[in-house]
């Protein structure tokens, strides 16, 4: 440990006020200075140290700085319960700054469920490291045992005397200067007192009085309006602008780099109008497949590695066995991430150095991806978050990000970037088209000898999202496929004797991909369950206890979960489809679950459906969900996950496609990309399974994950339809129930 | 052109182009950011203000069709400066994950209330129709509109 109480630095928060966008939980107040800001202090932001985390001033008022950010999930309000708990103060004494480049830590990326249950430990971890110095402090200047102390609203007292010292006291405004130590002691389960309650977030009352201040209606002193005008065609060069056909909106100037085209403005209507009457010619560029044949064209791509992600027993021998051969393809359509706020940011360049304001999932990211971007030094560029319209992963904040830094590059002024409905549904990355071929053996005694999946994804993982500005104006950029992990959950938990899945890594993927909530992880989940569904059916078994028979029975977590949901979801015992259906309206159930990742949150899920067999309409009426992620540190917050989780995949399962012809995106608006509307809402019923002595794991997004295939495997109890195909859309199931 | 505008009880001179939609006018000249821009198209009631006493999409209302009709933004249900009855149900059902459609949601559950103090969840659901919320927080505005009513 280095030397505690270095009176050092006093002043690390004060030197660097000017640009913090603090949020105080105590008032709910979102502070965003923006003037004259001087360059951020000396506090660090390596991951090895206490003071990253971590600052309590003199009043005891613990500032936490969180690298994670809260997109609308609650992460704000867990990680100040946590850093509450463990350091025993007020909850209202915590304030969380996140996501600024130039005073939080970068702890990766906001996505993959990973908020609390890497982000948040650390900090707690930090916390738990400061404690104990506290504490070890305390013990000398009351001169008394360490055992002896007790910290009440911190302050810290003895059981043996009536002293006390506060945390204020002894550190007040003052670094830690201490090696963050993974080893410190943090509380035991039943000690919390915070942790497992649930708190009110305390974003929400500002955000439904309107005084919550979020990206879009951030502003900057001086700033520019800024709009970009996008090429009609993937690929299309620039070829002329007629600027003098804006002429007649005041205020507006046009700027081009390249193929980058765009306009500013001081007043924003201005601006968007501009961008509408501006006249330009641009080369016919058709470079997209035909959508009719999407699926010919992914399994046509060429591949470029295999990654195998189980490899158990020999299935080939398996296969090739004598029994009962099962095999299916699943598809699983492009998305996009479909903010309701389309991307913003505001960027400004001041004495060589660049300041972004972004609702960016990942601030250092960005900061790299400019700094590259403009060729300046790390240093030199400082990204700081602002909430923004949900994202879902990566959408098209970044893009708006490096769109607004090249603006305010050229005009020499800060410039807000607000993309328009057509900007995001046509320019965020998208989530790409995945295909999974599915294969099982069936012995005559009933058992499952062999599994088989090969999942045709694009090569590359969670890296940097290429930067369409930086594309148009020929800047460095990265180029390389990012979309996400999306091998994972190819590979299946079930105990099958011989089990082999692959992963095809194509080369191309239509769009730009990126991660949307659950990425890989929903598309593969959705194949895998869904077979799993079909081998039941082939068996004249209730696909829940195939479910359980095939459950590693070491994994005592995963069949509670099973054993809850089926008392939860009152079900019945029987195979699927259900006999003598009658009627048009036909109603059914269907089961999924999932072991995230296979090494983390529990989820099972049954569906309830009822399918307009003349019309080919599914409605979803009630989704029941089973939920083990562990410690769970605020339970509301993990069921407001668990409804969103539900309510979106809904959407994307029953409705979501991305369409296009061979040279744009066309599901550009909210008609042409419906998204689930209020009457199609299913009732939602939730069981938590609380671990207070267990890590947290995520919550974000797993859920996500089981709808799709719950549903598939619901309409099929009901009809005998098998949808193999996301969305399940009016045409493709009256085709699937003309052959059932 | 300037036009005079009343919003949330106050009456402003606005001077700028007739065909401003109603929300630039919100947000930019009288810096009420409650009301938030999402499509620009009429599809997804994120910039819903009352107008008129009738919820509308102020992203597609040139200023100048707006004539006489008072003009209410979430910002202006504040009673006294506190939460009204269906801001407060909101809070209590924690109805906001990130947020962005609530300004809208709220603003079309007041005009349902004004009219319907008593609705259905049928009757909510549709009246609610309009709106988009990409999180999936419907359950939970369903339940804040419940509770409103009920209040
Ligand atoms: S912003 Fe007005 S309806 Fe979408
Ligand atoms: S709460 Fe995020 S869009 Fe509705």
């Amino acid at each position: 440990m280095n030397a505690p109480f270095s009176p050092s630095r006093r002043d690390i928060l004060k030197g660097t006020s000017a640009l913090v966008v603090a949020f105080s939980l105590a008032g709910s107040r979102l502070e965003a200075f923006a003037q004259n800001a001087p360059a951020a202090a000396a506090k660090p932001v390596t991951p090895d140290q206490v003071d990253t985390f971590l600052a309590i001033d003199e009043k005891g008022a613990v500032t936490v700085y969180a690298g994670k950010v809260d997109l609308g999930t609650g992460v704000r309000t867990a990680f100040a319960q946590m850093i509450a708990d463990e350091l025993d103060v007020p909850f209202e004494k915590v304030s969380v700054i996140e996501g600024d480049t130039a005073l939080t830590p970068d702890q990766g990326p906001t996505y993959g469920s990973q908020s609390i249950q890497n982000g948040g430990v650390q900090i707690r971890q930090a916390a738990a490291t400061a404690k104990a110095a506290l504490l070890e402090e305390a013990a000398k200047r009351l001169n008394v045992a360490k055992e002896d102390l007790i910290v009440t609203n911190g302050a810290i007292g003895a059981r043996s005397s009536n002293q006390t010292v506060t945390y204020g006291e002894l550190i007040g405004g003052k670094q830690f200067m201490l090696k963050l130590d993974p080893a410190a002691p943090t509380k035991k389960a039943a000690d919390y007192k915070l942790v497992g309650k649930p708190i009110p977030r305390l974003d929400v009352p500002g955000k439904i009085t309107g005084a919550f201040t979020y990206m879009q209606d951030f502003r900057v002193p001086g700033m520019l309006h800024g709009r970009v005008v996008r090429p009609p065609a993937l690929g299309a060069k620039l070829t002329n602008v007629d600027e003098s056909s804006v002429k007649q909106i005041p205020g507006v100037k046009v700027v081009r780099e390249g193929d980058f085209l765009a306009v500013v403005a001081d007043n924003e209507w201005n601006a968007v109008r501009a961008a509408r009457e501006l006249k330009s010619s641009w080369s016919k560029s058709e470079t997209l497949p035909d959508e009719k044949k999407l699926w010919e064209h992914v399994r046509n791509t060429k591949i470029v590695k295999d990654d195998v992600t189980s490899n158990i027993g020999d299935t080939k021998a398996a296969m090739a066995a004598e029994g009962r051969k099962l095999s299916a393809t699943y598809d699983f359509a492009i998305h996009t991430h479909g903010s309701i706020g389309p991307s913003c940011a505001i960027s400004e360049f001041k004495d060589g150095k660049l300041t972004c304001w972004s609702a960016s999932q990942a601030t250092h990211n960005l900061r790299k991806q400019l700094a590259k971007m403009f060729s300046m030094p790390l240093d030199d560029v400082r990204c700081i978050y602002i909430d923004g319209s949900g994202c879902y992963g990566r959408n098209g904040h970044e893009d708006a990000a490096a769109d607004s830094a090249l603006l305010a590059k050229i005009t020499g002024k800060p410039v807000r970037v607000q993309w328009s409905r057509a900007d995001e549904h046509g320019w965020d990355p998208k989530g790409p088209p995945t295909l999974i071929d599915l294969r099982a053996n069936l012995d005559t005694a009933g058992q499952v000898t062999a599994w088989e999946a090969d999942f045709f994804i694009p090569q590359g993982a969670a890296g940097m999202v290429e930067l369409v500005a930086a594309s148009l104006s020929n800047m460095p950029t990265d180029t390389a496929l990012s979309p996400g992990g999306i091998v994972q959950d190819s590979a299946i938990g079930y105990k099958f004797p011989n089990i082999k899945t692959v992963c095809r890594r194509l080369e191309t993927t239509p769009f730009r991909p990126s991660w949307i909530r659950t990425p890989g992880r929903m598309q593969n989940t959705f194949a895998n369950e869904c077979f799993l569904d079909e081998i039941a059916a082939a068996l004249n078994v209730d696909p829940l206890e195939l479910r359980i028979k095939y459950t590693d029975p070491a994994d005592t977590r995963g069949l509670e979960t099973l054993k809850r949901l089926e008392k939860l979801s009152k079900w019945e015992r029987r195979p699927s489809p259900q006999k003598n259906v009658t009627g048009n309206v036909v109603k059914g159930r269907g089961v999924s679950y999932v072991k995230y990742e296979l090494v983390r949150t529990y989820v099972g899920a049954v569906a309830e459906v009822e399918v307009d067999r003349t019309t080919g309409d599914i409605r979803v009426t009630k989704f029941y969900v089973v939920h083990d992620c562990g410690q769970i540190i605020n339970p509301a917050g993990v069921e407001a996950q668990i409804e969103g989780n539900v309510i979106q995949t809904v959407s994307r399962t029953l409705k979501e496609e991305v369409t296009f012809d061979r040279s744009m995106i066309t599901s550009l608006d909210w008609a042409s990309y419906p998204i689930l509307r209020f009457p199609e809402v299913p009732e939602i019923v939730i069981e938590l399974i609380d671990q207070p002595a267990e890590k947290p794991w995520g919550a974000g997004e797993p859920t996500a994950a089981v709808v799709p295939s719950a549903i598939s495997n619901a309409v099929f109890d009901a009809t005998g339809a098998r949808l193999r195909s996301v969305p399940f859309k009016r045409d493709k199931v009256k085709t699937a129930l003309q052959s059932a | 052109m300037t036009i005079t505008l009343k919003v949330n009880g106050k009456s402003h001179e606005i001077d700028t182009d007739a065909s401003t939609p109603l929300l630039y006018v919100l947000r930019n000249d009288l810096g009420l950011h409650g009301p938030k821009f999402g499509c620009g198209l009429g599809q997804c009631g994120a910039c819903t203000v009352q107008v008129g006493g009738r919820a509308m999409f102020s992203c597609i209302m040139p200023i100048a069709a707006i004539g006489g009709r008072e003009i209410t933004t979430v910002e202006g249900l504040l009673e006294n400066g506190k939460p009204n009855k269906v801001q407060q149900a909101f809070i209590d059902e924690q109805a906001a994950q990130c947020g962005y459609c609530i300004a809208g949601m709220v603003m079309r559950a007041q005009s349902l209330l004004q009219t319907n103090p008593k609705p259905t969840e049928a009757e909510i659901r549709q009246h609610m129709r309009p709106n988009l919320c990409r999180c999936g927080t419907h359950a939970a505005i369903l339940r804040a509109v419940k509770r409103a009513a009920a209040a």
